[in-house]
């Protein structure tokens, strides 16, 4: 168990402290998801009535864009000087490194979403207190992470990888997208019977592509 | 092909309430049925390739993936053309057709991700990759569709019977149909193989010659 465990939390931790130091993936996906909810709030004009229909869309496709760009920047630093190379040098299986990267990206996402969550409800005037807030995106950002990390090892890789990501990334994670869209409806609308299905569509998803990525992950970065 | 579109046109009755439009679906199920049998054969070539490592597989699963990504358009614009008149609108967001543009979508990223790729061999893993990732997410997308459709009511009313008593002629031109579709398919698939052979002969030949 620790020969897993252990080198998982290695390369997360040097991601971390990377990221502690240039606050690069952090600042990108916060920054980039506000500016996208200011500009919906002026596209959609939010009102009393309409806000629980336009937040949970506004909100999770923020997020996701912002995402595509946080997985883009992490690949890439890895690709630029070589640290990739290092990494495959690592005495550890390609699922290792799978995991390290995808609990790295997972973290910097949280805690931006730490931030930009409550700050759409401020922007937009409702109440977000409710448990099952924290679920739905707690689980929709690991699923998110798990197929982003996969396609962004697969991106650094090609031309014009900037377009390839989402190119490839936002048909597959449409499950998630709708899941958390309905699922955060369903919150703010006070309707807890939706919900549990759709956190159950999101475990699915997050269990059955951790384990596919994390099985191919090694075809990915062979040289 | 020619006995097929005979049958079609002159034997299968015409329907009562939908009229000669509804012919397109002489064509359009067959085309829906190839597209999936495609991505299935892509799903297959590509969990090969990763684990046998050999060329063909690839092949296989790129000739697949080609006609398939055909296929599924032509699955799109005829089903396109026989909504308008049946069911006064083009384009409905039902589950069925929001899993065929999704799958589409990702079989079209599929074939961007070879163009894309810095050399063959790593353009094969990559898509081979991304063709197990995006098959096992058709049946999820199709899940998460229905989930969304029962939240948010249909707009539009469906064909009352769409299945169900299917009159026997139309049924064995929809079989023959469907059968001549497979074998093109796989006239296609063959025909893309040699084209791969092919190409890695002149490769070869050119690098034997030393010319490049």
């Amino acid at each position: 168990m620790n020969y897993f465990l252990i080198p998982i939390l290695q390369i997360a931790y040097k991601d971390i402290i990377l990221e502690l130091r240039t606050k690069d993936i952090f600042v990108t996906i916060l920054i980039f998801a506000l500016l996208m909810g200011v500009i919906f709030s002026f596209v959609f004009v939010p009102t009393k009535q309409n806000v629980v229909l336009i937040l949970p869309g506004t909100l999770w496709v923020s997020i996701t864009f912002a995402g595509v760009l946080g997985f883009n920047r992490s690949l890439v630093l890895e690709k630029d000087k070589g640290n990739l190379d290092g990494l495959l040098l690592c005495p550890v299986t390609r699922d290792v490194i799978y995991f390290g990267k995808f609990l790295g990206l997972f973290l910097f996402m949280i805690s931006a979403e730490i931030f930009i969550v409550p700050l759409y409800a401020v922007l937009y005037n409702v109440s977000i207190l409710d448990v099952g807030i924290p679920v739905i995106v707690i689980l929709t950002t690991i699923g998110f992470a798990a197929v982003g990390t996969l396609f962004s090892a697969i991106c650094v890789n090609t031309r014009s990888r900037e377009v390839m990501l989402p190119i490839l990334l936002l048909p597959v994670s449409v499950p998630i997208i709708v899941a958390a869209v309905e699922g955060t409806r369903s919150i703010l609308e006070g309707s807890p019977v939706g919900i549990e299905r759709w956190v159950q569509l999101l475990a699915a998803f997050d269990v059955i592509f951790l384990v596919l990525a994390a099985f191919t992950f090694g075809a990915v970065l062979e040289e | 092909m020619i006995t097929n579109l005979a049958l079609i046109f002159f034997w299968a009755p015409t329907e009562m309430v939908m009229g000669l439009v509804q012919k397109v679906l002489y064509v359009h199920v067959p085309l829906a049925w190839i597209g999936f049998l495609a991505f299935f054969v892509v799903f297959i070539g590509s969990v090969m390739y990763l684990w046998k490592k050999a060329q063909p597989w690839d092949g296989l699963a790129q000739a697949a993936a080609e006609v398939g990504v055909l296929c599924t358009t032509l699955m799109l614009v005829t089903g396109a053309i026989w909504a308008k008149p049946v069911w006064g609108v083009w384009w409905t967001w039902d589950p069925r057709l929001t899993t065929s543009t999704i799958l589409w979508l990702m079989y079209v990223g599929y074939l961007m991700l070879r163009g894309y790729a810095p050399s063959r061999e790593q353009g094969a893993r990559y898509a081979a990759v991304m063709g197990i990732v995006a098959f096992v997410n058709v049946p999820i997308v199709y899940y998460s569709t229905i989930l969304w459709r029962t939240v948010h009511p249909e707009m539009v009313i469906g064909p009352a019977s769409e299945t169900g008593n299917l009159d026997s002629q139309m049924r064995t031109v929809l079989l023959f149909s469907a059968l001549t579709f497979t074998l093109l398919f796989v006239y296609l698939v063959k025909e893309r193989l040699a084209l791969t052979c092919a190409y890695d002969r002149i490769l070869s030949i050119r690098h034997k010659e030393g010319i490049y």
